[in-house]
């Protein structure tokens, strides 16, 4: 041993010093989050209280009304708060389940492919897409939309007839439902990918191998044994991407039409076309009315909707690989 | 890398006895019924779909980025003009997106560094450390616009007007101190996470060595165990640095409206920007776009090309750390 001691034997990197520190740190963080909670629901707070669960239903232009909320704060005179989410949040549902049904169906297959069947060299390809298309910036996502999908969808997949069946209340340019989904699509798709085939990894070999011992092929065993058995890993990653979309931005501002308007399915196809906004392009489109006190307190509103949706998607997500590890499948 | 599943018991071959090669296995039983077939072409489908989508997403930002990118838009800053030629380019946001990078990075890494080794070395009392993986856990799956708003509330507040710009007692709260720290909250759970796989992955017998020549926990941690995690550490923070340089939500709240840097009058050079307003190339795509306000599809091209570039980079750098540490090889126990 050193005749002399090490720093780390002085009393500046005491055990007790460095775990007492390092407990104050994730202490802070921990109070962050929950000043966080606080802070965007007292901010909140007006908006809800005036509008009662109003706030969640249908009523008037949200558009209308949020500019009302806006010139009110404004002008000093008495705040507006009226204020009817449902076509925001009539939006986020539509454009989030869509594109998580397509996620979750075309996912959990390329998860399997990757797994199971893909040759190696097929595989070698596959992992490094999928990666890449997850680390994407999503303003990248949006902008190939804008310029290439929603002019495609305008230009090609609407006819002049639709365009003109709904003239008077709405145009379809190609903002739309349709390239909504399809980007979202891609963006969550490949989260949904990397964690379902952990999961898949993860079954026990000798699982499959007794299933493959009785004469089930390589396709139904993987369904029948591995599939359901990473069962909590694809409710994990499901969820997770749920909780993404959900928050997702910047890339639906671009391209979601950015209208304050309900698409109706018992319209027929043509709904798939219309524009609407969903919840968190609001903010974003709104973020320069944050100086009106109404204003300030509508769009915490909407974020705290948003936080609370995505924090209990992300929990249960958490909570399913929990379950997943008690399995020692991870 | 070879599914974990197939490599230990030969390919379920129906009758060859020597185990046939790769796709053979599949295709060449007898077992297999028309739907399963459709499955596993509906597999190959969706397989070259991804493939094709990377493929046409990298090809087409290339080829637009080729065309429109001039290197005098990345040395000329954003200026009012007419047309696409006239207004400049984004040298302002370029070095926005480095500074942001690099100062949200720098609050990221230490602090989920330090998180990850409570959680893995300390982890008492467990209520909290319960508490604590949930609340990175749900960090992760906060949308980066409500860490935006709840950015707003903290940095206008007048205790912390010394990190933007305030005028007359009204805090302007826009700012890349504001930005990054908000920033260093998106990349902190990714950093958390990878930094504590690399500790659990160590064995219980490494720290028992240390521990028995009379090393101190916090000693073994700095010593052994953080420099064996290092490729796990490195891959988080590339992981973080990608999420902090492709987030737009919380720039276009936090970092202004502007396309150029607004240094504050009367501080110090570094301070002085960095209590400024500024842009980042997320921005600038944001805004270049034909939704934003500046409406210059060209240079959102270039722009957005440089991004890619830089995302590229990063996952580049990831797979050479994996590919390395993998070479060198983990604990054996």
């Amino acid at each position: 041993m050193n005749e002399e001691l090490p720093p780390e034997y002085g009393p500046r990197w005491s055990d007790q010093r460095i775990e007492r520190m390092l407990g104050a740190l994730v202490c802070a963080v921990v109070g962050l989050l929950l000043a966080m909670i606080v802070t965007v629901l007292v901010r909140a707070w007006p908006s809800f209280s005036h509008n009662g669960l109003a706030w969640f239903g249908p009523g008037g232009s949200v558009d209308d009304q949020l500019n009302a909320i806006f010139l009110s704060g404004q002008a000093g005179a008495e705040y507006i708060y009226t204020f009817h989410a449902w076509p925001l949040i009539w939006s986020t549902i539509l454009i989030t389940g869509g594109s998580i049904l397509i996620a979750l169906f075309s996912a959990l297959f390329v998860a399997v492919f990757i797994v199971e069947f893909a040759p190696e060299w097929m595989s070698n390809i596959l992992q490094p897409v999928v990666r890449f298309l997850a680390s994407v910036p999503s303003v990248i996502y949006g902008l190939l939309g804008v310029l290439v999908l929603v002019p495609f969808i305008g230009n090609h997949l609407v006819s002049e007839e639709q365009k003109a069946s709904v003239a008077g209340i709405i145009s379809l340019s190609g903002y739309s439902l349709l390239a909504a989904i399809t980007v979202l699509t891609v963006m969550i798709a490949p989260l949904m990918v990397s964690i379902f085939s952990d999961g898949l990894r993860s079954v026990k070999p000798g699982w499959l191998e007794g299933s493959l011992a009785l004469g089930v092929n390589r396709w139904r065993t993987t369904w029948k044994i591995g599939v359901r058995t990473a069962r909590p890993a694809i409710v994990a990653g499901t969820v997770l991407a749920t909780a993404r979309a959900i928050g997702e931005a910047v890339m639906l501002a671009m391209i979601s039409g950015s209208v304050g308007f309900a698409p109706n399915p018992a319209d027929g196809l043509i709904f798939i076309f219309e524009p609407s906004r969903p919840l968190a392009p609001t903010i974003v489109k709104n973020i320069d009315q944050l100086s009106s006190p109404p204003a300030n307190a509508t769009l915490f509103a909407i974020a705290s909707v948003l936080l609370f949706s995505a924090t209990l998607f992300s929990l249960t997500g958490w909570l399913a690989r929990r379950s997943m590890r008690k399995y020692g499948a991870a | 890398m070879g599914s974990s599943v197939a490599t230990p018991p030969a390919p379920p071959a129906p009758a060859s006895p020597p185990p046939p090669q790769g796709k053979d296995a599949v295709e060449g039983s007898a077992t297999w019924r028309p739907a399963d077939r459709i499955g596993l072409a509906i597999c190959w489908a969706l397989g070259l779909l991804f493939c094709a989508i990377a493929i046409a997403i990298v090809v087409y930002l290339f080829v637009q980025g080729i065309k429109f990118l001039k290197p005098s838009m990345l040395v000329t800053p954003a200026s009012a003009g007419f047309s696409q030629g006239e207004s400049g380019g984004f040298s302002d946001a370029l070095f926005g997106t480095l500074i942001v990078a690099t100062m949200g990075i720098a609050l990221a890494l230490p602090t989920g560094v330090g998180i990850a080794v409570w959680l893995v070395e300390y982890g008492r009392p467990t209520a909290l450390a319960r508490i604590t993986e949930s609340t990175i856990e749900s960090i992760a799956g906060i949308p980066s616009i409500v860490l935006a708003l709840f950015g707003t509330v903290i940095f206008s507040s007048t205790a912390l007007g010394f990190l933007s710009r305030s005028s007359e007692g009204v805090v302007f709260g826009r700012s890349f101190f504001a930005a990054s720290a908000m920033l260093s909250l998106v990349a902190l759970p990714l950093i958390v996470a990878s930094t504590r796989e690399g500790l659990n992955s160590i064995p219980r017998h490494v720290r028992e060595a240390s521990y028995a020549v009379g090393k101190t926990k916090a000693a073994t941690t700095r010593r052994i165990l953080l420099p064996a995690s290092r490729p796990q550490v490195a891959t988080g923070a590339m992981l973080g640095l990608g999420r902090i340089i492709g987030d737009t939500a919380i720039i276009i709240v936090l970092l202004g409206a502007t396309q150029n840097f607004a240094p504050v009058e009367g501080a110090s050079f570094p301070l002085n920007y960095l209590r400024g307003a500024g842009t980042t190339l997320t921005n600038f795509v944001y805004e270049a776009s034909p939704t934003g306000n500046l409406n210059q599809p060209e240079k959102a091209y270039a722009a957005a090309f440089v991004l890619l570039l830089m995302v590229l980079a990063l996952n580049g750098a990831v797979d050479i750390v994996h590919r390395r540490a993998r070479k060198v090889g983990t604990w054996s126990s």
